[in-house]
């Protein structure tokens, strides 16, 4: 009985320093899920940070008069005479309106320079399919040249250099206060294919090649998966042959995403002789990348499909297929397009086998099939992450916000098509 | 904590009266049993337990209903019951192994030397160091024996040499008949033994931290017979030192083991009494049925 | 007729043959009193038509889009005169390069050698006629399938059970597609580690200590051939891989225990999808952020405290990978605490031992071997990332344990070696598929065991 109560004193007296232990190591719990969360805000906030400024275009919208004599043109429906005329001079002409004090024809070079070198090209495009504009003055608006659009934007950013001459940041602040110079939402970005000047960029073209690339990847990975994971639960023998495909689909599962574009590099490409750079090998890549994930998690939606169920049919003389169509894949189902869909998402993101299967090539034009040149999204925030231009830099965070959206949103309808559907036994 | 302290003499009155004339009707699951009213002898002199309208629930489910008993100093009393009756739930109270499910809620009045155990001020380690518990199905850890019995006073700090270690797992392996089958494999890994082993091993290791109380929540129930016996055996031993509360599904280990034996029923303490009593003569009908083999 | 054209015609074939093939069952049933009379439902003498119809069809279809280019560019090259032909394959892809340049209408004609321009044509009349040859094949044995299958409807024949048969077979052919593309991925690197082999020693590839694939363009120029030591991509990959798990481990670990021992509910239901939400993010956009951030960021603090770090050092692709592989490891430790049996815990806790007592002297211990297996599994993820090391880690094979300097990856040289125009057969092309086979072996074999470790755990605790 001494004994009890000098070991009650004893357990009593370590209280306080085991307790101490016990918050310390609380503590560091709470300090782990911290600096994961505080990464998460960081990445977050950053990418907002820069990014948000891509979703802004600066314009300059001047009234441009269509003189035939400054361009040298008096036949808009002549092809020779239109590739010859000059369309930047009512451009500069029009520039002058506003800046009087740029006279010089090295000033009015700086001053064209305002504007993204698509300017004139846009002039021609409009007197080319409206020649009776010829002669009038036409209200248009321009794209600014990526350098304007930096200062405007960026101007007090130590992070961004200013490249425009002292000059010309004195008239773009003129043009400013006249409202020539504007921002505004940057519907551009939304329109176009890929381009060499930031201003002009869009990802469009990435938008649809990673549409076209995803059809793919789903029409092959969402059947052939469901089917395997059939196969596997319900009615693959118990033989090394299974073991052996189980095996191979857990270490499939692991295997490094790079290693499956050298497969198709190897393989798509190189023995079967398709295309390079086209969303049906990309999406075929990526199926096979995606298909483990599927399989598992589709498996583990059948299994929880009760062995009931199927007792059930099988005692009102259900052959073992009718079972599984009739019954056990209809009720696994919302277990497998969840895991589908989390798992397409996986493949939205995944860019290092697309790389090596050449969906990094510098594409303007918006694909049109499976079959077309085309480039995808989380690859196209690649190359403008690396591009030089530091324009480049804040279309690839709008990019990554377009690409985090998509990616949201189908998390999202899985957790609620889970919610909503997943029955629980 | 809500407490209702019943007066002395409301207590008087139980202890006085008479045996109950059991009424018999045809099916004893119809019995309607009075809340909070308990047959024969609940409370002693000089407690180590004052358990008082003691009330627990998981969420809406009321899992005991208003039991007041005492549990004496090196007594071994019994629970026992059908199953789902509660007395499992009641037994992990008196060492608070119910803190960690969320939605569980134990309302009225425990005492511990007259110490309230749900106090927000009380320390659940030390109580738990002082109330030592014996589960049903063996849990040793996955370490060597020798580890095993010594976690308990390393964690409490309870040896300062490792010779006083080895004191303490020797002592507790012999008071729990484990030694000489342990002595010549402490480093070997406990997992290996044998069910009847690893729960001597168990009850090792909880003597080791030299609790005031040891409860056992159907400490035999995986084991065989001999084993079964051997376990019994050593109950009966460590009877001397230690206030045992065992929850048991055997009558037959009930009436060998224990001083007082309590029947649970629904969630309801209906009778408690000296052993040989509950089982010779119980006074309530629904205990009768029960021993008798009517249900359970 | 084009493939993307061809495929939805079969599917379209296969419904007339199901619904031909069901109407015809049932007037087969009819004289006999009715369905009830045939063998099997119409349902399935329906479904055997289509299936009739559209598999032969469609194995017909793949397998000439698989070999046509193939059998097509052969062709053409035989069709060159002979003093023309090809002597290696790096010249026949630029010829056929340049051929089907012509024939696309990229080049003028007129611009080229005129055996070019004639093998250009050649190519055009192959591919068209290959199409037509292609497209009235496929029918015909789409057409000829689900006639063979209408045929055979009668109400002795069970079509059920040859239903089920096939279905159950395609259902096979699914699942060992998985063996398949495992297969798919040895072959498509071990011949081209093969090939560069026999240039490069093998003994040179491991133990070499120096990487510069860069080839010269002139055969005669000084070290024409390159160095291919693989030991400094391996340090590489080994000091960025070793940041990450020193971040992920720790984090990942407490945050799981912190989780499930420690959060209440309501801080778990929100952290945890909170927390998943980093596995979720592409590489790419950790790329960018470790790129344009995180290594900044560590060159202006160095520079602070008077360091000097690389613009592109290994540990801002550390630091970054780590934070990306975070939810894998809590998840998986997650999941291995859990089977730990409550009767540990319990046992424990009835000793009074605290929580944190508990944890790491019961649970932890119990739990290593899976918690090993998961750091494993971790580690192979680590070392297959891609897109942060290409983005944030430099293409310098610098032989350094210094985390301020900048160090390349295998996967990193992988990934430049291929991307662009690659002259296939060039020592530099095929070191890229040594390093592929490489990363396949080191990555399979860490999975190996990793997955082996936890299987193991599993069992011990079921």
């Amino acid at each position: 009985m001494s004994n009890q109560s000098s070991q009650a004193e004893i357990v009593r007296n370590s209280l306080n320093r085991r307790y101490r232990k016990e918050r310390r190591f609380r503590l560091y719990g709470m300090l782990a899920i911290f600096i994961a969360l505080a990464a998460l805000a960081t990445l977050f906030v950053d990418i907002i940070y820069k990014g948000h400024s891509g979703f802004v275009k600066t314009t300059i919208t001047l009234d441009v008069p269509l003189d035939p004599e400054m361009m040298y043109l008096d036949d808009p429906t002549d092809a020779d005479q239109l590739s010859m005329a000059d369309f930047v001079a009512p451009i500069i002409a029009a520039l002058q309106e506003h800046i009087p004090e740029a006279e010089t024809a090295g000033q009015k070079r700086e001053l064209g320079r305002l504007l993204g070198s698509y300017a004139a090209s846009e002039v021609r495009d409009l007197l080319e399919n409206n020649p009776d504009l010829l002669g009038t003055t036409q209200t248009i608006e321009f794209l600014a040249h990526d350098r304007v659009s930096t200062y405007v934007k960026h101007a007090d950013n130590p992070r961004y250099s200013i490249k425009l001459s002292e000059q010309q940041q004195r008239w773009v602040d003129q043009l400013l206060e006249k409202g020539v110079i504007d921002t505004s939402f940057n519907d551009v970005l939304f329109s176009r294919g890929d381009s060499r000047e930031p201003a002009n960029a869009g990802i469009l073209g990435a938008i649809v090649g990673s549409l076209l690339t995803m059809l793919v990847t789903l029409a092959i990975a969402f059947p052939v998966g469901i089917a395997a994971a059939v196969y596997l639960e319900e009615f693959a023998p118990q033989n090394k042959f299974t073991d052996f495909i189980e095996v191979n689909i857990n270490n499939l599962a692991a295997v490094p995403s790079i290693i499956f574009g050298l497969l198709g590099l190897a393989v798509f490409i190189g023995l079967f002789g398709m295309p390079r750079s086209v969303p049906v090998v990309g999406g075929m890549v990526l199926a096979l990348m995606t298909l483990p994930t599927i399989i598992i998690s589709s498996r583990a939606a059948i299994k929880s499909v009760p062995p009931s169920i199927r007792e059930a049919a099988e005692g009102v003389g259900a052959s073992k297929m009718q079972v599984v169509l009739h019954h056990v894949i209809p009720l696994a189902m919302p277990g497998m397009l969840t895991g589908s869909i989390i798992g397409m998402a996986q493949a939205l993101g995944e860019t290092a086998p697309l790389l090596l299967i050449g969906m990094v090539a510098f594409i303007v034009d918006v694909p049109g099939g499976f079959f077309d040149s085309a480039t995808v999204l989380p690859v196209q925030i690649y190359l403008w992450a690396s591009a030089s231009e530091q324009g480049f830099v804040e279309l690839a965070s709008a990019g990554i916000m377009v690409l985090l959206t998509f990616m949201i949103s189908m998390n999202a309808l899985a957790i609620w098509l889970r919610k909503r559907l997943e029955r629980r036994w | 904590m809500n407490t209702m302290n019943p007066s002395i003499s409301a207590e008087a009155d139980m202890q006085d009266q008479g045996p109950a004339i059991p009424v018999r009707e045809n099916n004893p699951e119809d019995t309607v049993i009075e809340e909070g009213k308990t047959v024969g002898k609940p409370f002693a002199a000089d407690p180590k337990f004052k358990l008082r309208n003691v009330s627990v629930s998981y969420g809406k489910d009321r899992a005991i209903k208003d039991i007041s008993l005492d549990i004496g100093r090196n007594e071994v009393i019994s629970f026992i019951g059908p199953s789902g009756c509660g007395k499992s739930t009641f037994l992990r109270c008196l060492n608070r192994m119910n803190d960690s499910i969320d939605i569980c809620r134990v309302t009225g009045e425990l005492l511990l030397d007259d110490e309230d155990i749900y106090h927000s001020k009380r320390d659940v380690v030390e109580l738990r160091a002082r109330v030592g518990m014996v589960f049903q199905k063996p849990n040793p850890f996955p370490k060597s024996i020798y580890d095993n019995v010594a976690y308990g006073p390393r964690i409490h700090g309870l040896a300062n040499r490792k010779s006083d270690l080895d004191d303490i797992v020797e002592n507790s392996l012999r008071k729990a008949g484990l030694w000489d089958e342990a002595k010549d494999r402490l480093d070997s890994i406990a997992t290996g033994m044998s069910g009847g082993q690893q729960q001597r091993l168990c009850i090792a290791r909880a003597i080791a931290v030299s609790p005031e109380v040891i409860l056992m929540d159907e400490p035999c129930s995986a084991l065989d017979p001999i084993a079964t016996a051997r376990v019994e055996e050593l109950i009966a031993e460590m009877s001397e030192s230690y206030t045992i509360v065992i929850v048991t599904h055997s009558m037959q280990q009930a009436a060998r083991v224990s001083h007082r034996t309590a029947y649970f029923h629904l969630g309801h303490l209906v009778e408690v009494n000296e052993t040989n009593k509950v089982f010779t003569s119980p006074e309530h009908q629904l205990t009768e049925s029960y021993i008798t083999g009517r249900f359970g | 007729m084009e493939t993307a054209n061809l495929l939805p015609l079969v599917l379209v074939l296969a419904v007339v043959a199901y619904g031909l093939a069901y109407m015809r069952s049932r007037a087969v049933a009819a004289p006999l009193g009715g369905i009830r009379n045939l063998k099997a439902l119409p349902f399935y003498y329906a479904a055997r038509a289509a299936l009739w119809c559209a598999i032969p069809a469609l194995i017909v279809l793949a397998a000439w889009a698989g070999f046509e280019g193939k059998v097509i560019q052969g062709i053409v090259i035989a069709t060159l005169p002979q003093d023309s032909w090809p002597d290696s394959p790096g010249q026949a892809s630029l010829i056929l390069s340049q051929i089907s340049n012509v024939a696309a209408g990229k080049l003028d004609p007129e611009f080229v050698p005129e055996h070019i321009a004639g093998a250009a044509s050649v190519l055009e009349t192959m591919k068209s006629q290959s199409a037509d040859f292609k497209a009235a094949l496929v029918l015909l044995v789409a057409v000829s399938g689900a006639a063979f299958a209408w045929t055979r409807v009668s109400p002795h024949v069970n079509a059920r059970i040859n239903v089920e048969t096939t279905l159950r077979r395609i259902f096979f052919v699914c699942a060992a597609l998985a063996v398949l593309t495992t297969a798919g991925i040895v072959f498509s690197v071990i011949f081209e580690t093969v090939r560069f082999f026999n240039r490069v020693p093998i003994s040179e590839f491991l133990f070499s200590t120096s990487w510069s694939p860069q080839t010269a363009l002139r055969a005669d120029q000084v070290g024409s051939e390159g160095a291919f030591g693989v030991i400094p991509l391996f340090t590489g990959t080994l000091l960025i891989s070793a940041i990450a798990l020193l971040v992920a481990v720790p984090v990942g670990l407490l945050s799981a225990i912190y989780l499930s021992e420690y959060a209440s509910k309501r801080v778990r239901s929100t952290a945890k999808p909170v927390l998943e939400m980093l596995a979720g993010i592409p590489t790419v956009v950790y790329g960018f952020f470790a790129a344009l951030t995180v290594a900044p960021f560590i060159r202006d603090v160095a520079a602070m405290v008077g360091l000097e770090a690389s613009s592109q050092s290994a540990l801002a692709a550390g630091l970054v990978m780590g934070i990306m592989i975070v939810p894998f490891v809590s998840s998986l430790s997650d999941d291995v605490i859990n089977a730990v049996p409550q009767t540990m815990r319990d046992g424990s806790l009835a000793l009074g031992a605290t929580q944190s007592e508990t944890m790491k002297k019961v649970i932890f211990p119990a739990a290593l071997p899976g918690i090993i297996g998961g750091i494993l599994l971790a580690a192979s993820r680590a070392i297959g990332e891609t897109m942060i090391v290409v983005m944030a880690a430099g293409l310098a094979a610098n032989l350094t344990a210094n985390p301020l300097e900048s160090v390349t990856t295998v996967t990193v040289q992988i990934a430049t070696l291929l991307v662009g125009d690659q002259e296939f057969d060039s020592a530099k092309t095929l070191s890229a598929f040594a390093l592929g086979m490489l990363l396949f072996i080191v990555t399979l074999l860490l999975n190996v065991i990793a997955l082996k470790i936890v299987r193991k755990y599993r069992e011990q605790y079921e």
